[in-house]
Order: C-alpha cells, then structure tokens, then sequence
C-alpha cells in the first residue's frame, strides 16, 4: 500500500467521523434534555448528561396521554391511508402512461410532466382547498394538499415499468384473456415491488414528517398530528397549559415540566422513524440514487 | 390460426379507409380500462396543480370574498405596483438567491468531498455505518430540527450561551433577535440537513466508474491525489452539472421549512431569515393581504418557469440524456 493511500485512508476515517458525530450530537442533546428535571434545564441550561436524572416528562405523557395518543394516532392513519392512497393513484397513471398503445399518451404525459415546471403556489392552492374545496380543519387537509401525489413520482414509476416489465409479458396476459385490471394487480405490481416499496417509503416519511398542511389548513387541536402539537408547543410555551393536554387545572398548569416534556414529545415523534431506520436504510439509499436519475 | 394471419387479417381492416372512424373508436373503447386507471390521478392534478394555475389570476384583482373570487374587482398591476415598491421584494428576493446560491456552492462541494471519502473506506462496515449517520438527518422533520436549534440557541438555557461561550470566556448572544448570525446558522442546519442525501446521489456516480481507470492510474504511479483530481472528478462532471442546474433551476424556491420553523418565526430577524416562501406565507396567513402574497407568489412562479426552462435549455445542449425536456 502506497504511503498516500494510508494518508487518505486515515484522513477519510477522521474526518467522517467527526461528521458522524456532528449528525447525532444534536438528538443526544434532545434525548438528554428529555430525562432532565425541569429545574436542571432552567439553571444549567441543555446538557449532554441530564444533571439531575428523572422521568417526569415521560410520566407526565403517560399520565396526559389522550390528546397526545390523539394525535399520534392522526399522525399514523394519515401516513397509512396517504401512501396507500399515493401508491395506487401513482401506480395506476404511471401504468396507464408507460403503455405505448394509450391514446393521446404524449398529451398525457405532458400533463403530468407540466406540473414539474409550473405551479400555482401557496395563495391559489389555499384558495382553491378552503374555497372550491373546504377542507379546513377536516382530516383531508393532511392527506391531500400537496403531497398525496406528484408529477415526478408518477413518471420515475412510468419509466420503471417501461424498462423493467418486458412488452411480451402484458401482450401474453392479454393472450390468454386477462382484462386491463386483471393484468396490472397480478402481473405488473408483483414485478413491481422494488419501485413500489421505493416510493412507498418516501411518501411514509414525507407524511410521518409533514406539518405544513396542519400549520396552514388546521386550527382544531382534536386534528393535530405530532408534528403539529410540536410546532404548536414551540411557538407557544403556553399551549401545553392551556390545552387539553392537560386536564389539570390552570393553577397546576405552573408545575407542568414544559421543557421536558416538550423535548420527550418530540423523542417519541422520531423514535419509530430512527427505530425502523435500520431496516429500510438500504432501500432509502436506493431510492435517493434512483430519484437522481432521470425519469 | 397462426399469428400471422390474425396480424394480416387486422392490416387489413386498418386500411379500409370506411372503417377508420370505427377503429379509432374502437381502439378507444379498448383503451377504457387504462383511462378508468388514470382519472383518480388526473383529477388530482386538476384539483391540486392546474385549478391553482388558473388561480393565479388573483394577483391581477382585489380580491373581496363577499363577491366571491371570480366577480372580484380586476386591478391590473396594482398589487405588483405596491410589492415591488416596498423594500420587502428587495429583501426577500436578495435573501431568496443568496441563500440558495450559497447552499448550491457549499453543499455540492462538501457532498462531493464526502462522497469520495466514503468511497476509499474500505471496511465496509465502517462505510455502511457513516453514509446512514450522515444521512439521518434527512429523516428528521423542520419542526424538530427546529427543536434542535431551539436547544443550542435559546437564550437563557441554550447550550451555546450557557456551555460553550462562557467556556470560550465570550458574552452571551440572543440569537433570536441578532439578524447577522442567521445567514451562519441557516447555512450551517440547511448542511446538516441535506448532505446525506446529497452524498448518496455522488457517492452512486462514483461507484459506477470503470476501476479500470483508478488501475491503470495506479501502474502509471498516480497517487490516490492525482487519482481524484484527474479521474473521479471528470468522470462524475455530468452528474455535478446535472445536479447543478437542476438545483439552479429551483434557486426561486426556498425550503420553507428551514427558514420558517429554524428562526421561530422570530421579527427582528426578518432582514436575513425572510424569503419569498415566508413573505408569501406570512402575507397569505398572518396579515390578510392576499393581493400582496398572490403577487409575490406569480412572481415566484414566473421567474421560476423561466428559470426552470433555461437551466434545462443549458443541460440539454452540455448533455441531451440527461436534460429534463
């Protein structure tokens, strides 16, 4: 081995690491803070080592558990039913798209790939969810705003079943007398997974992550996801006394470990992403070097 | 019956001129399944991309809800007029352009260097293990980074003021209303945020070169240096472009995110934290002046269109394969 290979070898080793450490420090810094006394975070200040150990802030969530419960249950119903809902809606255009004897098909493409280009933005789009459509404070104002599919996701799936899912194979299912249908969920979407569980995957972490439609449509608190209690909490200390978070009185309101509590509700708001990561890292990498890819 | 024949059979009909009305109605009918397969899709983008394009013509009115959204008053330019006469369009487009320029510069060229350092870690645990760490941040929602931030920052109980400036002997700084310090921060979070995923696109384009090269480099008795500079470098250069002009092409648009949630929506920092993202969003839901946001956000979309077009028109005379359109 040459002597400057072992210099950038040693020099790669370093100085990822040190870039390692600099991504987890900061939710050590979380995680700590959470089993903090309140008293030790308001006089030392976040720590890296809680100064005074102590699970109040989880007992304090697991004691005031509905609101939170609630909206970690919105949280979980609107990232199930929004990537299944996504998946399909994608799967089923993208299919239709990558078939060569679709009528029109370049006037359809073409719709699709102009929303790349071109957008109303925020005003037009609000106008049109709370005005044409009112879906102000409904469930739907999470799932459908944006995110439920887009022009890019549809395409990369096109170009997947255009190159990967041999042209035989469908006019073979057509052979033997199989209808459109029939075809697409038990020949195309079998072959499909790898794409399938791509886009799967990121559409569950955009939803799992989203707070802008809850920001912008919702104002109800029964309707928040985590991401919205969250972002609540943060621009307004007092919401935590005040809601129904806690039953207590407001004269107990003074005794609630905001800071922790604040800090732990936001530790179980990534703990299943961070816990699960592990297992789809590898796909998550796949997908980001597919995404690069031209579709 | 043979393939064939049925083949001929169907040529045959094709050219009967008589039949031809027929034919395409027919094909039409065959297609249905396909087109039932399409509408869910199509109407969402009807619903959710092109009513709002035909919305921005509310840039052009006063709007008035009592009338309604369409028999509202046409004002022509005016809402521009007001925009681009406040010192905000200044602010937020010079802000909006900086930010992102800046991020294009800094974030392409340290995802690069990780990439590559990446790409020497022989041990294979090791390498899996730092690209996941470098990438978990990219799973980590804006309103928790900005939790994130919040204990580094705040004021009182922040870990810089209360740990590291004392320990530096320095004076404490509230971050929250000092509006130099943001355009460090924003840069530094919107790094930590977005390398990883960035690296894995380059770290990709790097495993796909030949090795042949890297060994024939290596008999000719070129360092691992010389190797970089002259081999992994030039091989990745579409990629880079590619990646470069996309990212150029979208330099309108700010993570709103990073620049909402990250200041805490903080006042006194508006001069450096505001971009048209915010100011529209703050326009739209926090002061009511929908002509003034609708504005701004057609002014957004139009320079962005164009933008988009011509960073496109770029790559696609450097490289046809890897233009958009």
């Amino acid at each position: 081995m040459y002597r400057s290979d072992r210099i950038t070898n040693w020099i790669s080793h370093s100085f990822l690491l040190i870039l390692a450490a600099g991504s987890i420090i900061p939710l050590i810094l979380l995680l700590s803070s959470s089993f903090s006394s309140e008293a030790s975070i308001l006089k030392e200040g976040y720590s890296f080592f809680p100064k005074e150990f102590s699970f109040a802030a989880y007992e304090y969530l697991l004691t005031n558990s509905a609101s939170i419960l609630r909206a970690y249950g919105v949280t979980i119903f609107v990232t199930v039913f929004g990537t299944f809902v996504s998946l399909a809606m994608t799967a089923f255009l993208a299919y239709a798209l990558s078939r060569r004897d679709l009528p029109y098909r370049n006037f359809f493409t073409f719709i699709v790939f102009f929303t790349l280009l071109f957008n109303g933005g925020l005003v037009p789009t609000y106008l049109v969810f709370t005005q044409v459509f009112d879906i102000k404070n409904t469930i739907w104002a999470l799932i459908v705003p944006g995110l439920l599919m887009n022009g890019f996701n549809v395409l990369l799936m096109r170009t997947f079943f255009m190159t990967s899912i041999p042209e035989p194979v469908i006019e073979s299912a057509r052979m033997d007398g199989a209808g459109e249908f029939r075809t697409f969920f038990s020949i195309i979407l079998p072959l499909s997974l790898p794409i399938l569980a791509t886009i799967g995957l990121l559409q569950t972490i955009f939803y799992w992550n989203d707070w802008f439609n809850g920001l912008v449509y919702i104002t109800e608190p029964s309707l928040f996801s985590i991401q919205n209690m969250l972002n609540r909490m943060l621009s307004d200390i007092q919401f935590l006394a005040s809601s129904n978070l806690g039953t207590n009185t407001s004269s107990a309101a003074s005794q609630i470990p905001t800071t922790g509590v604040r800090m732990a509700i936001a530790v179980i708001g990534i703990l299943p992403i961070l816990i699960a990561y592990p297992f789809f890292q590898k796909y998550l990498v796949k997908g980001i070097a597919l995404g690069s890819v031209k579709g | 019956m043979s393939e064939v024949t049925v083949k001929n059979l169907q040529a045959d009909v094709q050219s009967l001129p008589v039949r031809k009305v027929n034919t395409r109605l027919m094909k039409l009918k065959r297609a249905l399944p396909l087109f039932i397969m399409m509408l869910p899709g199509l109407i969402y983008l009807l619903i959710n991309n092109y009513l709002p394009m035909f919305g921005l013509i509310i840039a052009f009115k006063d709007i008035n809800f009592a009338k309604g959204i369409l028999a509202s008053d046409w004002i022509g330019f005016k809402n521009f007029e007001y925009l681009f006469s406040t010192r905000d369009a200044f602010v937020i487009t010079r802000n909006t352009i900086l930010y992102n320029g800046g991020f294009i510069i800094l974030n392409t060229v340290l995802a690069i260097a990780v990439a590559i350092m990446l790409n020497e870690i022989k041990n294979k645990l090791a390498k899996g293990f730092y690209q996941s760490v470098i990438l978990m941040p990219f799973l980590i929602s804006m309103v928790i980074v900005s939790y994130l931030g919040y204990a580094f920052l705040s004021e009182d109980t922040g870990y810089l003021n209360h740990t590291i400036l004392p320990l530096l002997g320095l004076d404490e700084v509230s971050w929250y209303s000092e509006a130099k310090y943001w355009p460090y921060i924003l840069t530094f979070i919107n790094m930590w945020k977005g390398i990883g995923f960035l690296c894995v696109i380059y770290l990709a384009a790097i495993i796909g070169i030949d090795q042949e090269f890297y060994e024939a480099a290596t008999l000719d008795g070129a360092n691992k240096w010389k190797q970089i500079i002259h081999i992994t470098i030039p091989s990745i250069m579409p990629v880079i472009i590619m990646m470069t002009l996309l990212a150029i092409g979208r330099i309108f648009y700010s993570d709103f995110g990073l620049f909402y949630q990250v200041p805490m929506n903080s006042g006194a920092i508006y001069d450096t934290t505001n971009v048209i993202d915010t100011y529209v969003y703050r326009g739209l839901m926090q002061l009511g002046d929908i002509g003034m946001s609708a504005a701004a956000g057609l002014y957004q979309s139009v320079v962005g269109f164009i933008l988009v077009l011509v960073s496109n028109y770029l790559v696609r005379r450097k490289s046809k394969d890897n233009a958009l359109f």
